[in-house]
């Protein structure tokens, strides 16, 4: 159950063939990829600029994969959000899952990203043309979070 | 710190020979993002008068400086707070050492 913090690219297709390598158990595989967006708000975005907590931040998504483990059927998933300056059309963030039928892999990857936009300590800011401004969080994010909880 | 630099030199002196039963709890806050910015701060060294300190008398000692700290503060602002890297309910005690970190809502993904 790997995480990763970089200021680096990812490959999604190298990732994704390295977590189900050899593993004739895997008959499903989901995954989600973030980009950035030129349009925030209806402001034109010219950058983003994540930060995150070191120290907490591999924590946190070490918590929420487990979380996973315990409530789906999968046998593996991967973590992977980039820090630092991106600019529009840039990859942001990486989920991938791998369980033996499509129902928990489509769960768990989703399940991931909702707790990782409510529990991991990352924060967007964005260059615009109305200048910088750090971007809000949205109540539809907890309502997705909480989703999981009720079905806990 | 909140240790008045006029405190005599006897009291700081019975504090550091006595630390298990100093009535007094330091911490090591961390402030980040958007907080980071309008506190002007990365963090610091804080003392708080009870021995039984809580995330709430965190927040309660910081409030009480009025400005940004108060208006950021506010109850009813939504301020998360970690305590050694997980996320903390204001009932959570903190301790001689902690790293209490406070920061506004994530945003990643």
């Amino acid at each position: 159950m790997p995480v990763r913090v970089q200021t680096s690219d990812f490959d999604a297709g190298r990732e994704i063939a390295a977590l189900r390598a050899g593993d004739a158990r895997v008959g499903a595989v989901a995954s989600f990829i973030g980009t950035v967006r030129d349009l925030s708000d209806a402001t034109a975005v010219s950058g983003l600029t994540l930060e995150h907590y070191p120290g907490m931040t591999e924590k946190a998504l070490e918590a929420i994969l487990a979380d996973a483990r315990a409530r789906f059927d999968i046998f593996d998933g991967l973590v992977i959000h980039r820090v630092g300056e991106l600019k529009p059309t840039d990859q942001i963030v990486l989920v991938v899952v791998t369980s033996a039928h499509r129902g928990d892999a489509f769960d768990a990857c989703r399940f991931l990203m909702d707790y990782l936009k409510t529990k991991a300590p990352f924060w967007k800011r964005e260059s615009t043309t109305a200048g910088d401004r750090w971007v809000e969080a949205r109540a539809g994010d907890d309502d997705a979070a909480a989703r999981w909880d009720a079905t806990r | 710190m909140l240790v008045s630099d006029r405190a005599s030199p006897l009291l700081l002196t019975m504090l550091a020979s006595r630390p298990a039963l100093a009535a007094s709890t330091t911490i090591r806050t961390v402030y980040l993002a958007r907080l980071r910015e309008v506190f002007a701060s990365r963090g610091e060294a804080l003392t708080l008068a009870a021995d039984a300190a809580t995330v709430a008398d965190v927040l309660d000692t910081l409030r009480a400086r009025g400005g940004a700290w108060a208006v950021e503060l506010a109850p009813g602002r939504a301020v998360r707070v970690a305590v050694n890297h997980t996320l903390a309910p204001p009932a959570t005690r903190v301790r001689n050492g902690d790293e209490v970190a406070l920061f506004p809502p994530v945003t990643g993904g």
